[in-house]
C-alpha cells in the first residue's frame, strides 16, 4: 500500500459534478482539490475518429466496462437477484467527464412542485390518497432556493431554449407549465427538423402546449461566464453515446476542464477506482483506491465528495460503513432507501408512416419537442388514480440503417429477413417515425432501494451494489394513462403529416420500446436517471445528506449528484444535480472552510 | 495456434481494405479483378461457407440491390467474433450463473464465439451446396432460435456498419439506401430538406478523417 501526501480536497468521480466542484474549489479557493476518475482520459481531438455506429452506438464503447462491475437485481426481497450481464436499463459512463460526455445534453429544470412534493400532494389529495408503502418527501428546498443556481448552471453549459414562464408571466411557444425563470435562456431554439415541425403542428391542434426541448447543445456559437467559447451545433447526429468532436454539446471535458487543467492546486488522476471512504472518529481521513497498476493507494484529504455515479456514491458509503443502512423490513435507516427511476407507457401507440423521408440521420441528441400537459399535476384524471404524470417528447431523429433499416410495416413481408423484407425495409427505411416518448414521474418506495449483494463481486472483489425495485400499480396507471396520450399524439401528429398510423407491430421490431406494463426490466433501456440512494432532506431521521449535500453524520463528506434526489421527477436530471452542486460550493466557500462543521 | 484457415472472395470488394493475419499483422490489399484468399480470424474455412450462405439467405443480392455477400459480411463477423465482443470481454461473466426471469435479459454463458460454434452445425454439414430454396428451409427451422437472431443481427451489422469494420465493402448497404455516412455538419441542410430526401454519395469514416481508424475488434484479447 502507498500512501501520498494530504491533499485538502479529494473528488471521487469526474463527471458533472465532479468537475463542477474541482473547478468551484481550485479557481475561488487556494486549496489542493485532486479527482479520482475510473476511466480513461477523454479529448475532443479524439472524438471526430469516434463517429462510428458500430462501435459506439451499438456496443456502447464509451460506457463503463461492465465486466469490471454492474449491478444486480431482483423485484423484491423474497427473489434471488441476478446480474445485469450486458448494459441494458442505463448507460453509465466512464473517463474524464463521465455520462457528460455521451449523454443526449436534454437540459430540462424539475417542476417547482416537485421540490414539495410531499406537502403538494397532501394539500391536494390528503394523506389517505397517497401509495400505503410510498417514501415521499420534501426536499428540504425549494425551487426559489435552486433558481439562480439553475441559472448559472444554464448559463455554464450554454444552454438553448425558450423560457415559457418569465419571472411569473407565461409565454407561449415555452413551456407554460415549468416554474418560474429569473432569465430566458442564454440561447435560442435549436432549428427544426422536419419531424419536429410535424409533431408540434399536430400537437398544438389538439389544444396543447408543446415547446422546443431545452438542450446543452448550443444552437449558436456562445461564450459563457467562465470565457468558454464554443461553437453551435452541426447536428450531425452523432450525439448521444459519442462525445462531441466540435464541443457544441456541453461536457466536462470542454467547459470545466479547461478552467483548471494546469493550475497548481488542480489535479486529475485517471484510472483510479476508489474503495473506501477512510474515516475515524466520525471524520473521514481520504480516500483508498486502486492505481492503474493495480497497487492500493491511500489519498489523505481533509474534505472528501463522492461524485461518482448515482448508485456507486451510495455503493461507497455502503462499503465505508458510513451512515445508517436502510432496513426494509423495519424501514429504519436512510442509506440506500428511495431508489427511483422514471416510467414508460404501457405499450407504444404504434408508428407512423410517412410519404416522405424524414432525414432522420440528421439532428443532435437533446434536439425535439416537449410537452407537459401532463407532467406533474397537469391534466390527470380527476378522481386521483393518478397523482402525478410525465412529460411527453416528439420530433426526435435516429434514422442511420444500422439502427433504422428493417423497420416495416406488419404484414409488409411474410417474415424479418429475405428478398421480401429486404425490399419492404428498402421502400420504408427512413419513413417510419414514432408519434413520441413519455417519461413518467416515479415515486420514492418503501421496497425500492439499494443495498450491498451478498453474492456477486465486482473487479477487486467487493460486493455488487443489488437494487430491489419493482413496478407498483400506480405506475402501471400512470403507463396505461400515458400510452393513451400517446396514441393522440401519434394520431395528430399524423394528420398533420397526412399520413398513415399504424398499432403494434412485429417482433420487436416496429414496437419495441421499454414498457411499463409489467415487471421492472432490467434487459432494455429504460432512462440512465435511476436516482436515489443517498437523498438529501431537511432532517438526518429521514435523509442521508443535507441541501448543501454534507453527510449528516460526517461533515467532511459531501455526496453529489442524482443519488441525493428523494424521489424522480420525470425529468432530465443533470441540470439540478449541477445546479445543487453550485449551491454545495457556494456553502463550502462562503462558510465551510472558515468553520469546518454542518452547514445545516 | 489452429491451422491457418482462409476463405475465397472475389477480390472487387476488397479495394483498400486492411485485413489481418493470424499473428494480427495488417495486410493491405488493393483493388483488383479475379479472387483474394482472405485469412480467417475465428471461422473454419467451412464454417465460413455456411454462415457467408446463410447471410446471403438473410439479406439476398436480388433486383432491389447486392447482399451479404457483396458487402463481405462474412468477413465482418469473422473479425467480430475474433474480438473482445466476440469473447464477452465487455459483459459481466462472473459466477454464479443462474437461470433467471426474463426481465433480467441474457443470463447464458455462452459467448458469441460459443453462440457461433454450437450454432452453425443446425445449419447443416452441406448447407452452403445446397439451392437457395434448400437453405431457406433449413433457416425457416431455426428462425425462432438465439442464434439465428444473432445471425440476423450481425448480418445487418455487416451491410449497415461503416466498412472499417470489414463489411459494407464499397459502402454497398449505405448506397442501398441513401445513407451519406458520417457528416460532419448538417447546420444548413437539416433545414433545407423538410420533406425531401437528401440523398448523397457517401464517404466511410477513414475517408472523412483521412486516416486509418482501428475498430474494437482489432484490441487485443
Amino acid at each position: 500500500m502507498k500512501r501520498l501526501k494530504p491533499v485538502d480536497v479529494v473528488i471521487v468521480g469526474g463527471g458533472w459534478t465532479g468537475m463542477t466542484m474541482a473547478k468551484e474549489l481550485a479557481t475561488r479557493t487556494s486549496l489542493t482539490v485532486v479527482v479520482l476518475e475510473r476511466g480513461p482520459e477523454r479529448k475532443t481531438s479524439e472524438y471526430m475518429a469516434q463517429m462510428d455506429e458500430l462501435d459506439y452506438r451499438r456496443r456502447r464503447r464509451m460506457l463503463q466496462n461492465i465486466a469490471e462491475e454492474t449491478i444486480t437485481h431482483r423485484h423484491t426481497v423474497r427473489d434471488r437477484a441476478a446480474p445485469v450481464r450486458q448494459h441494458g436499463p442505463f448507460y453509465p459512463g466512464t473517463g474524464t467527464g463521465g455520462a457528460g460526455e455521451h449523454w443526449n445534453a436534454v437540459a430540462t429544470r424539475f417542476p417547482a412542485d416537485s421540490f414539495v412534493l410531499a406537502t403538494h400532494l397532501r394539500e391536494r389529495w390528503g394523506a389517505a390518497k397517497l401509495p400505503p408503502d410510498h417514501k415521499i418527501q420534501d426536499w428540504g428546498i425549494t425551487y426559489d432556493e435552486l433558481e439562480p443556481y439553475y441559472w448559472k448552471t444554464e448559463q455554464m453549459m450554454g444552454i438553448n431554449g425558450k423560457a415559457g414562464n418569465l419571472g411569473g408571466k407565461l409565454i407561449d411557444g415555452g413551456n407554460i407549465f415549468e416554474g418560474p425563470r429569473s432569465h430566458e435562456y442564454p440561447n435560442p431554439p435549436h432549428k427544426r427538423t422536419y419531424a419536429m415541425n410535424l409533431w408540434e403542428q399536430g400537437v398544438r391542434e389538439l389544444g396543447y402546449h408543446p415547446y422546443p426541448r431545452p438542450a446543452a447543445t448550443l444552437s449558436e456559437s456562445y461564450v459563457n461566464p467562465d470565457g468558454i467559447s464554443r461553437p453551435g451545433c452541426a447536428y450531425c447526429d452523432f450525439c448521444s453515446m459519442f462525445g462531441c468532436m466540435i464541443e457544441a454539446k456541453a461536457q466536462p471535458t470542454n467547459t470545466l476542464l479547461p478552467l483548471v487543467r494546469g493550475r497548481k492546486n488542480f489535479e486529475l488522476r485517471n484510472h483510479c477506482w476508489a474503495r473506501r471512504v477512510l474515516h475515524r472518529d466520525g471524520k473521514a481521513e481520504g480516500v483508498l483506491y486502486m492505481d492503474q497498476g493495480g497497487e492500493e493507494v491511500e489519498q489523505p484529504a481533509s474534505l472528501v465528495v463522492l461524485s461518482s455515479w448515482t448508485m456507486n456514491n451510495t455503493k461507497l458509503l455502503l462499503l465505508s460503513n458510513i451512515g445508517e443502512r436502510y432496513d426494509a423490513a423495519s424501514g429504519k435507516g436512510t442509506l440506500g432507501a428511495s431508489l427511483t427511476h422514471q416510467g414508460r407507457p404501457a405499450g407504444g401507440a404504434g408508428s407512423i408512416l410517412f410519404n416522405e423521408p424524414l432525414n432522420g440521420f440528421m439532428g443532435a441528441g437533446g434536439q425535439g419537442m416537449g410537452l407537459d400537459d401532463f407532467n406533474g399535476p397537469n391534466g390527470l384524471p380527476e378522481d386521483g388514480s393518478i397523482l402525478r404524470g410525465g412529460t411527453f417528447s416528439g420530433g426526435g431523429g435516429g434514422g442511420s440503417p444500422l439502427s433504422a433499416f428493417g423497420r416495416i410495416p406488419p404484414g409488409a413481408a411474410p417474415r424479418n429477413w429475405g428478398s421480401e423484407w429486404k425490399k419492404a425495409s428498402i421502400e420504408w427505411y427512413d419513413r417510419i417515425g414514432s408519434g413520441g416518448g413519455f417519461s413518467g414521474e416515479h415515486f420514492a418506495y418503501k421496497h425500492n432501494y439499494i443495498d450491498l449483494d451478498p453474492a456477486y463481486t465486482d473487479k477487486w472483489g467487493d460486493p455488487l451494489v443489488r437494487i430491489t425495485i419493482d413496478w407498483t400499480d400506480h405506475e402501471h396507471r400512470q403507463a396505461r394513462f400515458a400510452a393513451e396520450v400517446l396514441a393522440k399524439l401519434t394520431d395528430a401528429m399524423a394528420r398533420a403529416a397526412k399520413a398513415k398510423v399504424i398499432r403494434g407491430g412485429g417482433r420487436g421490431r416496429v414496437d419495441g420500446r421499454y414498457r411499463v406494463d409489467g415487471r421492472y426490466r432490467v434487459d432494455s433501456y429504460n432512462s440512465t436517471h435511476v436516482q436515489g440512494g443517498a437523498i438529501m432532506g431537511a432532517s438526518p431521521e429521514n435523509s442521508v445528506v443535507n441541501t448543501y449535500l454534507q453527510h449528516w453524520q460526517m461533515p467532511n463528506v459531501f455526496v453529489l449528484g442524482a443519488s441525493a434526489f428523494p424521489q424522480n421527477t420525470a425529468m432530465h436530471p443533470t441540470v439540478t444535480a449541477v445546479a445543487l452542486t453550485y449551491r454545495a460550493a457556494d456553502a463550502l466557500v462562503g462558510r465551510y472552510f472558515d468553520n469546518p462543521g454542518a452547514l445545516a | 495456434m489452429r491451422r491457418r484457415e482462409f476463405l475465397t472472395l472475389p477480390a472487387k470488394g476488397f479495394g483498400g481494405l486492411v485485413i489481418y493475419s493470424l499473428a494480427g499483422e495488417p495486410i493491405r490489399l488493393e483493388a483488383q479483378d479475379g479472387m483474394v484468399r482472405v485469412p480467417l480470424r475465428f471461422f473454419t474455412e467451412a464454417e465460413a461457407k455456411a454462415v457467408a450462405a446463410a447471410c446471403e439467405r438473410i439479406f439476398p443480392a436480388d433486383e432491389n440491390g447486392p447482399g451479404a455477400s457483396d458487402a463481405n459480411v462474412i468477413v465482418y463477423i469473422d473479425r467480430q467474433l475474433a474480438g473482445p465482443y466476440g469473447h464477452d470481454k465487455y459483459r459481466y461473466t462472473k459466477e454464479p450463473w443462474i437461470e433467471s426471469v426474463p426481465e433480467h435479459g441474457d443470463q447464458g454463458k455462452a459467448t458469441p464465439r460459443d453462440a457461433y460454434r454450437e450454432g452453425i452445425p443446425t445449419l447443416g454439414a452441406d448447407f452452403a451446396e445446397l439451392p437457395p430454396e434448400e437453405q431457406d428451409a433449413r433457416l425457416l427451422k431455426i428462425e425462432d432460435s438465439a442464434f439465428f437472431d444473432l445471425l440476423r443481427d450481425h448480418t445487418l451489422e455487416g451491410m449497415f456498419s461503416d466498412p472499417l469494420h470489414g463489411g459494407n465493402q464499397q459502402m454497398v448497404g449505405w448506397r442501398l439506401v441513401g445513407y451519406p455516412g458520417p457528416v460532419m455538419s448538417y447546420r444548413y441542410e437539416i433545414e433545407e430538406y423538410h420533406g425531401k430526401p437528401y440523398r448523397r454519395e457517401p464517404k466511410s469514416l477513414e475517408q472523412m478523417v483521412g486516416h486509418d481508424v482501428v475498430g474494437w475488434e482489432d484490441e487485443p484479447v
